[in-house]
């Protein structure tokens, strides 16, 4: 997280710089409102009704990731590692997700599962889903006040607000929409959000190229730069791993960033995978991360490459990369501050809108989705069941209502102890490691038991912890992100053991309860979407655009590799 | 299950967001931009031409929502129409 020394980074914004952030909040507001109007059930509330078309799914899909944490951090990435940055983005998400709409959402979408953790629940009982759903719901709600500190923070960096003012008004405005719309407000704020955010992050990059003499230019002054010719390519991305070895970073980008983080991450994310249970029908459901996965293998060149400028043209930056960090700049003022150099009043307020933007879908997928989970998974299964609906849609509200206040109270608490965020997230990290293990095991092997559910998660998690404190405490040497990386591939390897080990000893889950949940128990009918109606034609086929996205991605790695 | 085919049109409301927005960089960009301002983008009238490209986007979104409206079902109060917002 960005521990910021004082580097003046505020901005000159005018009137009208406010005005256009202004017009923007009465949108985002508004669509809370008109949302509302479609809010009758639980349901309609939590879910949307499923009743969204898939390119509104597919750019909320990306949107909810696309957090500013995320953003000023790849930026960040960007201006300090160079172009090796992009495995975060083609190796690191568009297999994922391609898998994800491909292969598992005829199990989510078509169990008709309401989320992630219900579906544990219903493959491997009360255990598993004890542990996700806790996990997974007590995550949500503190990386939104992390989310909501880190907006706090640089808001007062470079508008000057008080710490506590951007919070408290922030948070009241993500609470107003959701909290009225649910999470047909949420997604359809979130592909607003992807729009404002792309018209703030393009012309940077446009006026960024223009400024150090195109692309060549750009590649001259980082050849001639202190990283070399090296940050302009993605392989073997030696720097970002912290691995020495050419080959053994590549296998550790391949199989830790691209198998097991990524696919943990995309796949088994409940923030993530709701967006395409809300799609309105099967085919649009697993079109969702697919139709995502186009603009997510785009959007880095708007987003990198303004990161790397900054680090050529921000005097600072360039001298903090250099070696010399006096001026108190760190990587993650990479974006505001080329954002302060190069825009004029007018971009300037869309920029900061686009900021701003950006960290409100990160809170709103956050808190979108933990009403979810706690309405769903806690209330409804573990405190009061069998009520009638009304009852869990007031519910949902509440949860809404009451999970912002535990961000805002994260929030301060971040404030008041910085490191406290780097915590958060470590933790969390942890949790997810094993999740795709267990999932993808659960799908396609009919005998794994319940018992194994439950003990692969935790053994899986307890390797991602042993991994953190070994790097941790200098035991085991590995800069960058290779820990991460290395991390959870043990939580993946520990939880495929422990998970077939368990299953050995422990008895099967009974056959006919797995009707719709195991690759093998399913009909093939049931795992067809239809070709019919508004999911017809071959531009909606999955597979086609499935097969079209990784194409893109090949070449790109081709072009830019 | 028959639902809310749309609850009303998305694409109007990110068409009117870039109208707007796109207008007054346009008029900035004509009318107000002095050399600072110019000199600080390396030149380029960034926000005329960022205002061109989000009427542009604009035009394009309201075309598609023109060509292709959401189909609401019968039974939905048709109160819910497009453009209706803020």
């Amino acid at each position: 997280m960005p521990v910021l020394a004082q580097a003046d980074l505020r901005l000159d914004a005018g009137p009208l710089d406010y005005a256009l952030l202004a017009v923007y909040f009465v949108f985002v507001l508004g669509i809370g409102f008109l949302a509302r109007r479609s809010v009758s059930s639980s349901l309609d509330f939590l879910l949307s009704g499923r009743s969204l078309p898939a390119w509104v799914t597919g750019l909320a899909f990306i949107s909810a990731n696309l957090g500013a944490i995320e953003l000023l951090g790849m930026a960040a990435n960007g201006a300090q590692y160079g172009m090796a940055t992009v495995h975060y983005y083609w190796i690191g998400a568009i297999p994922a997700m391609v898998f994800l709409g491909l292969v598992m959402m005829p199990f989510y979408y078509g169990s008709k599962v309401r989320s992630v953790p219900e579906f544990l629940r219903r493959r491997f009982g009360t255990g598993a889903h004890l542990v996700n759903a806790l996990s997974f719901a007590a995550a949500q709600v503190l990386i939104a006040g992390v989310n909501l500190y880190a907006l706090a923070f640089l808001l007062n960096l470079m508008l000057g607000w008080p710490i506590p003012f951007s919070v408290v008004i922030a948070a009241a405005i993500v609470l107003t929409y959701t909290a009225l719309g649910g999470l047909s407000a949420a997604i359809y704020n979130e592909v607003l959000q992807f729009f404002v955010i792309v018209a703030a992050l393009l012309p940077l990059t446009i006026v960024g190229l223009h400024k150090v003499g195109g692309w060549q230019g750009l590649v001259d002054k980082v050849t001639a730069g202190p990283g070399g010719a090296e940050q302009l390519s993605a392989w073997p991305a030696t720097e970002l791993t912290g691995i020495q070895n050419p080959v053994l970073s590549v296998i550790g980008i391949v199989f830790g960033l691209g198998f097991v983080l990524s696919f943990g991450y995309w796949t088994t994310n409940f923030a993530e995978v709701q967006r395409a249970l809300s799609a309105k029908s099967m085919s649009a459901a697993r079109r969702t991360p697919i139709i995502g996965a186009y603009p997510k293998a785009l959007i880095p060149f708007v987003i990198i490459i303004p990161g790397i400028i900054a680090a050529v043209v921000v005097p600072e930056l360039a001298a903090l990369k250099a070696g010399d960090g006096s001026a108190g700049v760190v990587y993650n003022n990479a974006l505001p501050a080329l954002i302060g150099e190069l825009l004029p009043n007018g971009m300037l307020g869309i920029a900061i809108t686009g900021l701003l933007a950006s960290f409100m879908a990160g809170v709103a997928a956050n808190v979108s989705s933990f009403n979810t989970v706690f309405t769903y998974d806690l209330w409804q299964d573990y405190v009061r069941k069998d009520r009638p609906d009304e009852y869990y849609l007031r519910v949902g509200r509440l949860a809404t209502i009451g999970g912002t206040l535990v961000a805002i109270g994260t929030a301060f608490l971040a404030a008041g102890y910085g490191n406290i965020m780097d915590y958060i997230q470590a933790l969390f990290s942890f949790f997810n490691a094993p999740l795709f293990a267990t999932f993808i095991l659960g799908m396609f092997w009919k005998r794994m038991s319940a018992a194994a559910g439950w003990t692969g998660l935790v053994a899986g998690t307890l390797a991602a912890v042993v991994v953190f404190v070994l790097a941790e405490t200098g035991a085991v040497d590995l800069p960058g992100q290779g820990a991460s990386f290395v991390g959870a591939g043990a939580a993946f390897v520990v939880d495929i053991v422990v998970s077939v080990a368990v299953t050995m000893w422990t008895r099967p889950v009974p056959e006919e309860r797995l009707v719709g949940l195991v690759w093998s128990m399913t009909p093939k009918e049931n795992r067809r979407h239809s070709t019919t109606g508004e999911d017809a034609g071959w531009y909606r086929s999955p597979a086609l655009l499935g097969i079209g996205v990784l194409v893109l991605t090949v070449v790109l790695n081709i072009v830019f590799g | 299950m028959v639902r809310k085919a749309g609850l009303f049109d998305l694409r109007l409301v990110i068409a009117m967001l870039f109208a707007v927005y796109g207008v007054v960089l346009v008029v900035v960009g004509l009318g107000f931009t002095d050399e600072a301002d110019l000199a600080r983008a390396d030149g380029l009238n960034i926000n005329l031409w960022t205002g061109v490209g989000m009427l542009v986007l604009a035009a394009l979104f309201a075309l598609w929502a023109f060509l292709r409206p959401v189909v609401v079902p019968d039974e939905v109060d048709g109160d819910l129409k497009a453009g209706d917002q803020v």
